[in-house]
């Protein structure tokens, strides 16, 4: 019985060798020095840093390989790579929004935001108030007439027209239109109401058509693949029970997918919120308020922070970064909003 | 638990927010139709007002708003920044009722037939409004300014002249401590006036061998390309050893060339740009109400500053009754002492000289109600 | 994978059925709105750019016809496209996964976050980045470039100080669309099913092979899509790449030299302004060359998509 035991226990590793837990730590404060010794020496910081990263990169799956095995070590090296991506990201992210945060900060005021350009000159205090105002309408405009049709046109393809011809077709164009240059929707779209309402026609409403058409593609493609992803069971088993087509993708299928569908329809806002060309084109450029979408100029932002920019005064430079500063503030709230939104109606799901 | 007090807060918080926004007009606008209409407007013109064309006026055009829309409160005046051959175009088909244009609209294209019969079929009135110098800057530490030929700048500009311390520009400088550098001129990358005016000052009194234009000639290897006068300061500003053309109210901090008229250098002023305007013949053979100047860039006058872009205003002579007064009023303020002024203060542009400006008043005075 | 309803259900005229009908008709009319708007953008660019493929020889300089003036641009277009797909198609990816997968969700959401707000950066604010902060860090990498690769066509230079050139442009452009392909892959990783992932780690995977082996697999078509978006609003991103690009119509490789060729939608936007109604003309034609090209590169990318899914099948 003893012999026995003692002759098996060898026999039998019920564990692979590991490296010790705190070894990818060690091997990052390792491969730091290093980059902060050239960095010493004389190399660049950028260099001492890409050292350190391409040193870690190389000793971890060495010594997992040595320890390990070949696929631990493989597993250890994407581990990594998917880390460094992260924080190579992080460097332009944190980088822009820093700049944009330390040049706006000092313009963004009560006054900046609640009053408008008109009749400002000089070194008055003048406002974004208008383009804000314009920017909420003709964005909030264009997110209606898009996230219908989006959606909807997303549901066709996956719902109805599985396998169709047309809907293989409707795939390829909504492909191909999203490499519209944004200046060419706003042509089009001004051309379209040119020839419907005479040659003066500048309104808002035409800002918002052109970025509907910028939107539309992002909000079915993401959609449609949000839709993909609902398993079959879900549906069959909503069919089983009797539940006819249309409510099962009402009330399972899109609630099931719906924090994706947000995410897709706020980055879809995101994408358009910050168009300049189109706009300037169609909506025109004013520096009065003017809350009829239907009547008269309407800036947006962008369009206030590229007149600014153009302006080559540090006051209109100091203007644009903050109008940046501000719409980015918005897309910010929007996206908490959203993301309330899908938690409240998202069901319950196991994650 | 605490996340979800903090939502809870969210929410209401952003409505609070939406119906604060939505509740009140701007803080420094007047609302003139609450206190009873027009009554205590002293001029009584009321009406919006949709012009655009040349992004170089939209400085200045923010300044005659603002003035105009100060004594004339319930006048909106809106001036679309979309570019002169848009602005032409879309003052040929009646989207605006005046626009501004960097060159003069000629018959090249058929563009000022087609304007004229959009005025009714009477010629167009075509006045400069806006006349600005366009500076030459460039970025060397320690030298604010510097003296140099048109030649020289052809040179430079065509990529002939490449160090900074060539014998043709030191030769001009004694006393600036030039370096051996490398010169990197910079051009605009968008098609614009200002090129097309620079290009024609090259020409005229430098010997420029390429065609002028709004595009800079590709043939030209070495320099770089920005967009817009922001873009082009702001690349030199970034980049030692960098020059560039722009409108001379963006030169900021950037040092400034003086150029060369007869035996003088001149530096960028706005006295010495309204004087080459007035010394400047009008163009030949066109209509009575057609001021577009044959501008004299090659002028040796002293004083005068020969790099200059003009920016015209297109008009019609008569409009539909209800438009008609605004448009002159407004037109009238531009090119008026008052408003020339503050185009100056607001855009750094040339107010027009009184020849000129009494030339182009008596030709606004003629617009008519149909 | 969807199975129609049971037709018995569908014969009974019943309100059910009439909801049917009509929830049906609403989304076949939604394709049909796309359709028209695509239809009427193209006839529009047909109509408005047709006169500009023949007009006077000198409003194509340098070249002297239009497939001479679209050239340049068409290569222009494709390489700052191509600069940005590689750079951010693997960052992507690695972001995604990293949200997915492997950060702990404290760290996981917050990251999320910040990713969603770099697309809502205006394109205007991106070229004022990238032309004032990015391009001064790019023009000393390039000069390094140069010193060690220049035998490569690509830093055969000379570096451009300024590094306004098009791989600076092409790096804006990825950072712009690396929220837009980052966000719709974390989303399909995510959505891989449970028992996919803990089957393979109960068969002894790596997470690694784990990731490979169901996440991949599964989220391969959402993938496709989400670089696909990016790669049309990086063809079609006009302001950010006029304002950080040095151009000029030329056709090199050159990476980092201060005349790079421009892009078609940048091409548009710089010029379109100034131009006469003939110039203008030709500026659309060019709208219409990158309309059919984007056709193209999509034709392309399925039929690629879907021989590759066929050979998986198989």
């Amino acid at each position: 019985m003893s012999t026995l035991e003692a002759t098996r226990t060898p026999d039998v590793v019920l564990v692979e060798p590991r490296l010790p837990s705190w070894a990818p730590l060690l091997v990052a404060v390792g491969s730091a020095g290093i980059g902060a010794l050239l960095w010493i020496f004389g190399a660049s910081l950028a260099l001492g840093v890409f050292a350190a990263f391409v040193v870690f990169l190389i000793v971890l799956p060495v010594w997992s390989a040595l320890i390990e095995s070949r696929r631990a070590a493989v597993d250890r090296l994407a581990t990594s790579l998917v880390w460094t991506t992260f924080l190579i990201a992080l460097v332009p992210l944190i980088w822009l929004v820093v700049t944009v945060v330390r040049e706006g900060m000092s313009t963004v005021s009560p006054d900046f935001l609640t009053y408008s350009m008109r009749n400002v000159i000089g070194d008055a205090q003048g406002g974004l108030y208008h383009a804000l105002l314009g920017t909420l309408l003709v964005t909030g405009m264009a997110a209606l007439i898009s996230v219908p049709i989006g959606i909807f046109a997303a549901i066709y393809l996956i719902e109805y027209g599985k396998g169709k011809r047309l809907a293989r077709i409707l795939t390829f164009l909504v492909d191909v239109m999203t490499g519209i240059p944004s200046i060419v929707a706003g042509l089009f779209a001004l051309s379209l109401f040119v020839l419907i309402l005479g040659p003066s026609i500048r309104f808002g409403f035409g800002g918002s058509v052109a970025l509907s058409l910028l939107m539309i593609p992002t909000v079915v493609r993401s959609t449609e693949e949000m839709l993909r992803l609902v398993p079959d069971d879900l549906r069959e088993a909503s069919y089983a029970l009797g539940v006819p087509k249309w409510r099962t993708i009402a009330k399972v299928v899109l609630p099931t997918c719906l924090g994706g569908i947000v995410t897709g329809v706020v980055l879809a806002i995101s994408r358009i919120i910050g168009e300049t060309a189109p706009l300037l084109v169609v909506a025109g450029a004013t520096d009065s308020v003017n809350t009829n979408l239907f009547d008269g100029r309407m800036t947006t932002l962008p369009v206030f922070i590229y007149q600014q920019y153009t302006y080559s005064t540090p006051k209109g430079l100091s203007y644009a970064w903050g109008g940046a500063l501000v719409l980015i503030l918005i897309v910010m709230i929007l996206n908490i909003v959203a993301r309330i939104i899908g938690k409240i109606f998202a069901p319950k799901t196991g994650r | 638990m605490n996340s979800t007090s903090i939502r809870r807060a969210v929410v209401p918080g952003i409505a609070a927010l939406a119906l604060l926004l939505s509740a009140c007009g701007a803080g420094n606008e007047e609302t003139p139709s609450t206190d009873g209409g027009s009554s205590d407007a002293a001029t009584g013109l009321s009406g919006d007002l949709a012009g655009g064309g040349a992004t170089s006026q939209e400085k200045a055009q923010a300044a005659w708003r603002a003035g105009f829309q100060t004594a004339n409160p319930d006048v909106t005046i809106n001036y679309d920044p979309v570019g002169s051959g848009t602005g032409r175009e879309n003052f040929i088909n009646e989207a605006y009722l005046f626009a501004g244009t960097d060159s003069p609209i000629t018959d090249e294209e058929g563009e000022l037939t087609a304007a004229k019969e959009r005025c009714g079929g009477s010629d167009v009135i075509q006045v400069p409004a806006y006349v600005s110098p366009i500076a030459v800057v460039f970025n060397l530490p320690g030298i604010d300014s510097l003296n140099l030929s048109a030649e020289v700048l052809t040179g430079i500009f065509d990529g002939s002249i490449t160090a900074w311390d060539d014998q043709a520009i030191v030769a001009d400088n004694p006393d600036a401590d030039l370096p051996s550098s490398d010169i990197v001129p910079v051009h605009r990358s968008d098609d614009s006036g200002t090129t097309e005016n620079f290009t024609k000052y090259l020409e005229a009194a430098g010997g420029w061998s390429f065609e002028p234009d709004g595009e800079w000639p590709s043939d030209i290897s070495g320099g770089e390309a920005a967009e817009g006068t922001s873009g082009v300061t702001g690349l030199v500003t970034d980049n030692e050893g960098y020059i560039a053309y722009a409108d001379a109210s963006a030169a900021g901090d950037l040092g400034v060339v003086s150029v060369k008229v007869g035996s003088d250098f001149n530096a960028p002023s706005t006295d010495g740009a309204a004087k080459t305007l007035a010394i400047s013949p009008l163009t030949e053979g066109n209509a009575p109400t057609d001021m577009a100047f044959d501008i004299d860039r090659a002028t040796t006058e002293s004083g005068a500053y020969p790099v200059i872009l003009v920016s015209y205003l297109l008009a019609c002579q008569t409009y539909p009754a209800d438009q008609a007064e605004v448009v002159k009023a407004y037109l009238e303020y531009v090119i008026s002492p008052e408003g020339q002024e503050a185009a100056n203060a607001e855009a750094g542009s040339a107010p027009l000289d009184a020849g000129v400006q009494a030339d182009a008043l008596a030709i606004l005075e003629g617009i008519t109600a149909q | 994978m969807t199975q129609s309803p049971p037709e018995t259900e569908r014969a009974a005229k019943t309100p059910q059925a009439l909801g049917d009908r009509v929830f049906r008709g609403i989304a076949v009319g939604s394709g049909g709105v796309i359709m028209l708007a695509l239809a009427g953008v193209f006839a529009f660019l047909a109509i408005e750019g047709y006169p500009g493929l023949s007009v006077d020889e000198g409003l194509y300089s340098p070249a002297t016809s239009f497939l001479g003036y679209v050239g340049p641009l068409i290569f222009g277009t494709v390489l700052a496209a191509i600069i940005a797909i590689i750079f951010a198609v693997p960052l992507a990816i690695g972001i995604a996964l990293f949200i997915s997968h492997y950060a702990p969700r404290r760290i996981a959401t917050p990251v999320a976050y910040l990713i969603d707000l770099l697309a809502a950066v205006p394109s205007v604010v991106y070229g004022l980045w990238g032309g004032r902060e990015l391009a001064q860090h790019v023009g000393s990498i390039q000069v390094w470039l140069h010193d060690y690769l220049g035998f490569l066509p690509f830093f055969a230079g000379p570096p451009s100080a300024s590094g306004r050139t098009i791989l600076t442009a092409g790096l804006v452009l990825a950072i712009m669309i690396l929220p837009i392909i980052t966000a719709i892959s974390r989303e399909v990783f995510a959505q891989t099913p449970r028992l996919h992932e803990e089957a393979a780690l109960a068969l002894g995977a790596t997470r690694w092979e784990m990731i490979r082996m169901t996440v991949f697999p599964y989220a391969r078509s959402g993938m496709i899509s989400a670089v696909m978006l990016g790669l049309g609003r990086a063809l079609g991103e006009t302001m950010a790449v006029a304002m950080v690009l040095s151009a000029k119509p030329i056709v090199t490789l050159n990476l980092i030299s201060g005349e790079n060729p421009a892009t078609i939608a940048s091409n548009i936007a710089v010029n379109y302004k100034e131009a006469s109604p003939d110039k203008q003309a030709v500026l659309i034609a060019t709208g219409l060359v990158l309309f059919a090209f984007t056709f193209a590169i999509n034709f392309l990318a399925r039929w690629v998509a879907g021989r590759s899914q066929r050979r998986m099948a198989r």
